[in-house]
């Protein structure tokens, strides 16, 4: 049985991520706020710490921030201030963190996820604020010391921490793909747990069910990715009623996942109570968000994946799997929009994204925003499948070469002369061809074996090198065997 | 007069006049250092020769060699607050007000000794022991900025610039017979002054004179884009508000400034200094700023909770000392941090970043911290309170005049105390002014000080202005010797 | 109303070593200020607000611009302590 389902115990799970925020610049100076540069090259006196520097808050921060309250239904605070979190550790210059403690940008919020039923269900947000990001440390286990890189330093960082509301390591999987998602939409991070600017840490712990009081619960870190999330959860869970179930407690600490043993360890070095001694940072003053600002970034935020999910079906028909698939990437939803203003099979034109113009921006590793492809040129390229003038398979072949090329489909046509021999009249001379050299076929054609047509489009095809479309071709046989 | 006795606003006069060159006075600077710092101490580290390079392309327009806190940074230069934890450390960048200063062509003459990370009234606190009051060498000089005030009284430096967290400006300038200034929060930039408590700490010159005090201010004051606490108010031009005349201003006294226990000495300069400004037409009335008794004790919770916070980062990870202790204690990275931290802090910064470390902690933060915080409210009301029946306040800058090195190391709290006349000024965020009024009977200097609303420095000026050209304090020299002190 | 237990935390917290020496009298010394700052307990501080910030000052920013950082070389002149283009610690076990 899946532990998340076991009769007596329920699991609760609240999640803390922290996103990396895309602004040009960092938090709290004018470096670049990029990743992947050489150590310790994207640094400067405020994000290194140096004694007499002081920040200056990044306004685009304020801004994606208030951004991604409203995006996640919280309510923003007008008065806002930033704190200090110190505590000792190499990857933290100042010796604290400039972060938000009890008036941080917004609490109250939700997302909805799937509740296994068809329905959603609200997982509530307690709260969300700014913070500065640490530099990075760099382990060898070979060496006798650690080596520091600081250009992470001052990235701007937001954390999201829901309340204990997820229930089972799905969930929590659930709630990060869709977070993520509706991140993506606003263009505020890029939500990459590989490359660091989505980190997640999950509080897991079991009680009865029909209790309302929390477990013991384990803080679970260093997990890279949202599947070691939920793997790392299911192992949480297995372990956590091992031990319930022998009548033993839970210890409350810190586990890091590891994801070659498939298994949490207790963090070795004996975790101290932190005391962060939070105060008002004093070189920071205080920000007041006026009612108009928020209106203003509220209007800016586009249609979200939830809302534009339930538009898709209602509005263009496609089954949910299909909406569930285009909305994916907010920039393939709109290429798929303005390609249903000129063409009225919405699953064909989905089908079409999703599988072939797909998988040609997979092998350029680029989005459709960035591709050679027009709404209207596959629009041109289903509409002449449709009339015959290319197959399915010649049609792809046109897509490929217009996405390498940006080239016009009739253009490629043309080049390619895909559509020499494929008119009706030059199709009608070529089947009678075929019914002059296949007699015995044709007799049984007209006896009613359906199998027979099939074989005289084959004959047909090659004589059009394979261009021509053959179900065009299977038409004009039944019109000329079958119809007198 | 030899020209590094002069004031910046004599030179320059001469300058005009073509009646002296940059060298002449660089010379006569660097002379006077070479005769007799050994004896004052006012300096940790010389620029030398290389002065001349520090403004901007050799601009000679106004070489007036100053001397710098050594809590400020300058690019490439040692900077260290005095204290051993700091050895070898060179900013990559300067201080903003370095940047105007070398734009503005003055050079820097060197560094001054200081009260370690400015926690201390008295510059014994320094790594590299006190400086000596040139009016008696076997005293104080004040602090923390004691190395720059002594410079100055001197006259080792044309001028130098301070910084003032509780006094550090002004108690220094009073015990040294020199000018001393702290602007308002937030009227001269923060960014590169290393923080002792961020919401107090000021830059302000220290000076011969009130003219080279409104000269030197017109050059660092300004809203700086890399400091938020800064404001953005356009800076008049200070020399402007060198009035002789302050007929119908109204200066409040403090009652709680002149109670029993106060230095006989110090009330009959005070008497006589409202005496030379009534004369002037200042009108005087008795004010109240009831809070006054608590000023200290709120200072030494929120200033040594931010002052804790801020020397968090002085590790030995980047820069600076690094220590290691010859056996393992707990782990290498921990221990590093500990012995560090022991062995480069002096006994005064270890004391505040304790009692700083405790108001903040778990427990103790609303019994501590806040509630300083929330008195400094009060404390800051009265004075917003005054000021609206006043236009300026009258006090003593310090309670005493210079007492003897070593007389107080032993009783931290009785060295706090010396700071009670200038602590609420700094707690309110309002500007002050400590100008010489004069000398006690063991010709040491004592110092009044001037206090106006935010923003009103021009005020502080024309009061400061015209008391002292009514008097004559300012222009009496220190002989640089050393007497017994009799009380 | 501070014990040298109290001292020998705080000290943990601020990351100083302590010499036994130097506990008892800093445990002193702390003692006499704290005793000493008691007496803002006589005031009624219930309704009255904090003053974190003296000036009235409210959103101060910089726009999202980039500014040149420090070179690598430039980064790492501060240190003593440094390799492949980073500073170096004692090993820090997690």
């Amino acid at each position: 049985m899946h532990p998340a389902s076991h009769p007596e115990y329920e699991t609760v799970i609240g999640l803390e991520v922290h996103l990396q925020l895309k602004t040009q610049s960092k938090i709290f100076c004018g470096c670049a706020n990029v990743f992947g540069e050489p150590p310790n090259s994207l640094t400067c006196p405020v994000c290194l710490g140096l004694p007499g520097t002081l920040p200056v808050l990044n306004k685009k921060v304020l801004h994606y921030a208030v951004k991604i309250a409203l995006a996640l239904r919280c309510s923003v605070n007008p008065y806002i201030k930033f704190d200090r979190k110190n505590y000792y550790y190499p990857d933290l210059p100042k010796g604290y963190q400039i972060s938000q403690h009890d008036l941080p940008i917004a609490n109250h919020g939700y997302l909805e996820i799937p509740d296994g039923n068809g329905n959603f269900r609200k997982i509530q947000i307690r709260r969300a604020h700014l913070e500065e990001d640490a530099g990075k440390l760099i382990h060898d286990a070979h060496v006798n010391h650690s080596l520091v890189d600081y250009n992470r330093t001052g990235t701007p960082l937001m954390e999201i921490v829901t309340e204990p509301d997820l229930r089972s390591p799905q969930e929590a999987y659930d709630y990060l793909q869709i977070l993520k998602l509706n991140l993506q939409y606003l263009n505020v991070s890029d939500c990459d747990m590989e490359k660091g600017s989505l980190r997640c840490d999950a509080n897991i712990s079991l009680r009865k069910k029909g209790t309302t009081a929390l477990g013991t619960k384990a803080e679970l870190k260093n997990m890279n990715s949202f599947k070691a999330v939920k793997t790392a959860l299911e192992y949480e869970v297995t372990r956590q009623l091992k031990i319930l179930q022998a009548g033993e407690r839970v210890i409350q600490e810190t586990r890091l996942w590891n994801e070659e043993k498939g298994a949490t360890f207790a963090m070795r070095s004996k975790e101290e109570a932190h005391d962060y001694r939070y105060f008002p940072e004093p070189d920071l003053v205080p920000f007041m968000i006026e009612e108009k600002t928020i209106a203003e970034i509220q209007r800016s935020i586009p249609e979200l994946p939830a809302a534009k999910f339930e538009r898709f079906m209602k509005d263009y028909g496609l089954c949910e799997y299909d909406a569930r698939i285009i909305i994916q990437d907010q920039d393939s939803a709109h290429f798929f929009e303005q390609c249903a203003k000129l063409y009225a099979d919405t699953k064909k034109i989905c089908n079409w994204i999703i599988g072939p113009v797909q998988q040609e921006l997979n092998a350029h590793k680029t989005g459709i925003k960035t591709s050679f492809l027009q709404p209207a040129a596959l629009i041109t390229l289903m509409t002449k499948v449709d009339d015959g003038t290319l197959n399915n398979l010649t049609a792809k072949d046109v897509l490929k070469c217009v996405m390498d090329s940006g080239k016009h489909p009739d253009e490629v046509i043309h080049e390619k002369g895909l559509a020499q021999g494929t008119d009706d009249s030059t199709l009608e001379t070529l089947i009678e061809e075929v019914i002059q050299e296949n007699t015995k076929v044709v007799t049984q054609v007209k006896e009613g074996k359906d199998s027979a047509i099939g074989f005289l489009v084959g004959q047909t095809m090659r004589k059009t090198q394979g261009k021509a479309n053959p179900k065009k071709i299977g038409e004009i046989i039944k019109r000329r065997l079958l119809n007198g | 007069m030899k020209l590094n006795e002069l004031t910046a606003h004599e030179i320059l006069t001469l300058i005009k006049a073509k009646k002296t060159s940059a060298d002449e006075i660089y010379d006569a600077v660097l002379g006077r250092i070479d005769q007799c710092d050994k004896d004052v101490r006012a300096y940790v580290r010389l620029r030398g020769a290389q002065m001349d390079s520090d403004g901007a392309n050799g601009n000679a327009s106004q070489p007036l060699p100053i001397a710098i806190k050594d809590n400020i940074c300058i690019r490439d230069v040692e900077t260290t607050c005095c204290s051993r934890i700091l050895t070898g450390f060179k900013p990559p960048y300067d201080a903003t007000i370095i940047a105007k200063l070398k734009n503005a062509g003055v050079p820097i003459a060197g560094q001054t000794n200081m009260d370690e990370f400015a926690f201390g009234s008295s510059t014994e606190n320094s790594c590299h022991g006190p400086t000596r009051n040139p009016w008696n060498l076997a005293c104080v000089p004040g602090g923390s900025s004691g190395g720059s005030a002594a410079a100055v009284a001197a006259h080792e430096a044309i001028w130098a610039i301070g910084s003032d967290t509780g006094g550090s400006i002004r108690q220094p300038a009073s015990f040294c017979g020199v000018v001393g200034l702290k602007p308002t929060y937030g009227r001269v930039s923060r960014y590169g002054l290393i923080a002792f408590a961020s919401s107090l700490d000021q830059i302000g010159p220290i000076t011969k004179d009130v003219t080279d005090a409104a000269i030197l201010l017109n050059i660092i004051a300004g809203y700086d884009p890399k400091d938020s606490t800064s404001v953005d108010l356009p800076v008049p031009d200070y020399t402007r508000a060198l009035i002789n005349d302050v007929k119908g201003l109204t200066i409040g006294i403090p009652k709680e400034y002149f109670v029993e226990g106060i230095d006989p000495e110090v009330n009959a300069a005070m008497m006589s200094s409202i005496e030379v400004l009534k004369k002037c037409g200042a009108l005087f009335k008795e004010v109240s700023l009831p809070h006054t008794e608590y000023a200290v004790a709120t200072y030494y919770l929120v200033a040594t909770a931010e002052a804790s916070s801020n020397l968090a980062r002085y590790d030995g990870v980047q820069y600076g000392l690094r220590l290691q202790p010859s056996q393992v204690r707990k782990t290498a990275l921990m221990d590093m941090y500990e012995e560090t931290r022991d062995i480069g802090f002096g006994r005064e910064a270890k004391r505040r970043i304790m009692l700083g470390t405790y108001a903040l902690s778990s427990g103790y933060y609303d019994d501590y911290y806040l509630r300083g915080l929330k008195v400094r409210t009060l404390i800051k009301n009265d004075f917003d309170q005054v000021f609206t029946q006043c236009d300026a306040i009258l006090t003593p800058t310090a309670p005493t005049t210079a007492f003897k090195i070593g007389e107080k190391t032993n009783d931290p709290l009785a060295m706090y105390l010396s700071d009670i006349y200038t602590i609420s000024v700094n707690l309110s965020g309002v500007p002050a002014v400590s100008v010489p009024c004069g000398f006690s009977r063991e010709g040491l200097p004592i110092g009044l000080q001037i206090i106006t609303k935010p923003f009103d420095e021009e005020t502080l000026f024309r009061l400061a202005y015209t008391y002292e050209q009514n008097t004559d304090w300012h222009k009496r020299k220190a002989e640089l010797k050393t007497y017994a002190k009799v009380k | 109303m501070i014990s040298e237990k109290d001292v020998r935390y705080i000290a943990g917290l601020s990351r100083i070593h302590l010499r036994d020496e130097e506990i008892e009298s800093l445990t002193k010394d702390l003692e006499n200020i704290l005793h000493y700052v008691k007496k803002l307990e006589k005031l009624d501080i219930a309704h009255v607000n904090p003053t974190s910030h003296v000036l009235p000052l409210k959103n101060v920013y910089r726009e999202d611009t980039i500014t040149p950082s420090l070179q690598q070389s430039e980064a790492l002149r501060i240190s003593g302590e440094t390799s492949k283009g980073s500073f170096k610690v004692p090993k820090v076990i997690e």
